[in-house]
């Protein structure tokens, strides 16, 4: 019963990775050819100034993003999660929905928002708050917000499910014992769902170093990523084992990081949405 | 300010919280419906010109686009088969036997939920490239299935953590063999995880962009036209299409819901 899966697995997850691993040591000849000579040039060439610009950019972006990310989360979460409306599940169901229209169209329809023409520009003029578009687009900023809005369902979820198992009881017995609210939250309900914390964190951080179409579209090449990097080598710079090696750094990071949530006692079901 | 005034406040509060942040999550969702009754014929197709139905007319013509989407439903409901089929399977045999090299299984399935979907891309475009497997459909499907696979495991491993296998035991000691006990009895017990595997499945297939990117060739999907047109404008007859695409998927997900409400209700 688990054979198919077991090839397929192998096949099409463990062999390509180790090819890439392999790849990221080979050389290019005259023809932007991969051929099999050995050498550290890939590796060495990460090291190029201007990469670690943009590994620096990509993970201030990640980190600020998966920040604002638990910060709007985490409140939104709580209240949905021990609401005793009867269109619990509706709210629910309204955080998923925004998932089934194409990503790429709906951070378009951000920057159809944002645009000098966008919504947001013409109802600030027509309020006569400013008489000039302001220029929103395209800055680190605008592909923060990107980021954050693909990625925030991710958080909320991870989070709804640990705050949900949350005993009511202990809420009621800390408050009982005289706690203040935000002795509460402190010692209790953040503890309690620290599980949560974590995994929303990792499904953040980790997919916003690779969205390259957000940084495309909002960040207009103002604010690359890694996976900008990679998606070059692949198409126009067509040097794939540079994009290798690129790649090498992220399934490096995305260890580390599952290596510490898995330290902090995370449990990697959790991670499945 | 009375205590109960105070809390009503808080209430207040945290409702208007709720409700700006399901603003942010459907503002572009607004964006995409409004500009599919746009009027406007001239590139980049921002400035509003009045109300229309036309685009969902005329993007019956659009016949490069209806292509894409006819692409995108035929991956969505063959990766949605297959990864179904090999992660069932997958899921109630790593449940019921114990056997070496679990655990690297477990590893696998891991890799394709956390890494980044452009590791994923790329490591398949090399190995399509290398094995010489022209890059199209068939590329696509094996890519999506791959990447699908975990998650109908993880639903159906969710519902396994319930099982009772006694009933199993019953059926056998009552003279089924393993086929019919599996069809019989362990396929219907397990249906809402597979149902839920499934559709998610789906949904992950319909919406990939990255991982079909780089793995399509000639072929376009739904999501690539759209990456394809962002450059001189998304035109209203591809938010048209999104809009009865994400009308469709809704009515797909409220429909499966209540029919696995009605049978939790015949059940009980």
């Amino acid at each position: 019963m688990v054979g198919p899966v077991t090839l397929w697995l192998a096949f099409f997850v463990a062999v390509p990775l180790l090819y890439v691993f392999v790849m990221s040591f080979c050389s290019l000849d005259q023809n932007y050819n991969v051929v099999f000579a050995f050498t550290l040039d890939n590796y060495a060439r990460l090291a190029d100034v201007n990469y670690i610009a943009i590994y620096m950019q990509s993970l201030l972006i990640a980190f600020l993003t998966t920040v604002i990310c638990l910060g709007l989360a985490y409140p939104f979460a709580f209240l949905i999660a021990r609401t005793v409306s009867k269109y619990k599940g509706v709210l629910y169901m309204l955080v998923v929905i925004p998932f089934w229209t194409n990503s790429l169209i709906r951070i378009y329809g951000w920057r159809t928002f944002l645009g000098a023409n966008g919504w947001l520009n013409n109802a600030l003029i027509a309020l006569g708050i400013i008489s000039e578009p302001l220029d929103l687009l395209f800055s680190k900023a605008t592909t923060i917000l990107g980021m954050v809005y693909c990625l925030i369902p991710y958080m909320v979820l991870p989070l709804y499910t640990a705050i949900e198992k949350l005993d009511k009881n202990l809420l009621e017995a800390s408050a009982d014992l005289g706690a203040k609210k935000l002795t509460t939250y402190r010692k209790i309900v953040i503890p309690l769902t620290a599980s949560g914390i974590f995994s929303g964190s990792i499904m953040v951080f980790i997919p916003c170093l690779g969205l390259f179409f957000v940084s495309d579209i909002l960040g207009g090449g103002n604010s690359d990523i890694i996976g900008n990097l990679i998606e070059r080598q692949f198409q126009s710079g067509n040097n794939w084992p540079l994009g290798s090696a690129l790649s090498i750094i992220l399934i490096a990071v995305t260890l580390l990081l599952v290596k510490l949530y898995q330290k902090c006692g995370g449990d990697m079901e959790s991670l499945g949405v | 300010m009375g205590r109960n005034a105070k809390m009503q406040t808080g209430k207040a509060a945290g409702r208007l919280y709720c409700l700006l942040i399901y603003i942010f999550l459907f503002l572009p969702i607004a964006v995409i419906v409004v500009n599919s009754f746009n009027s406007t014929t001239s590139k980049p197709y921002l400035s509003w010109k009045g109300f229309t139905f036309d685009w969902y007319l005329k993007l019956f013509d659009n016949t490069a686009l209806l292509a894409s989407f006819g692409n995108t439903m035929v991956i969505a409901v063959v990766n949605t088969l297959l990864a179904t089929c090999i992660g069932t399977l997958a899921a109630v045999g790593m449940y019921k036997y114990k056997f070496r090299g679990r655990t690297v299984i477990d590893s696998l399935l891991y890799i394709p939920v956390v890494i980044p979907e452009i590791v994923m891309g790329i490591s398949l475009l090399t190995l399509f490239s290398k094995t010489n497997i022209p890059r199209g459909m068939l590329t696509l499907i094996l890519a999506h299935v791959t990447f699908s696979i975990p998650f109908v495991i993880f639903n159906v491993r969710a519902r396994l953590a319930g099982y009772d296998n006694s009933i199993e035991e019953a059926s056998l000691d009552l003279g089924a063999n393993r086929m019919q006990t599996f069809f019989r009895i362990t396929l219907p017990v397990l249906a809402p995880g597979i149902g839920g595997g499934a559709l998610l499945a789906f949904t992950l297939s319909l919406d990939d962009v990255i991982i079909s990117y780089f793995n399509n060739g000639q072929t376009k999907t739904f999501p690539l036209k759209v990456m394809e047109s962002i450059k001189s404008g998304v035109a209203p007859d591809i938010n048209a299409l999104s809009t009865l695409i994400l009308i469709g998927t809704i009515l797909l997900v409220v429909l499966t819901q209540r029919s696995s409400m009605k049978s939790k209700e015949n059940k009980e």
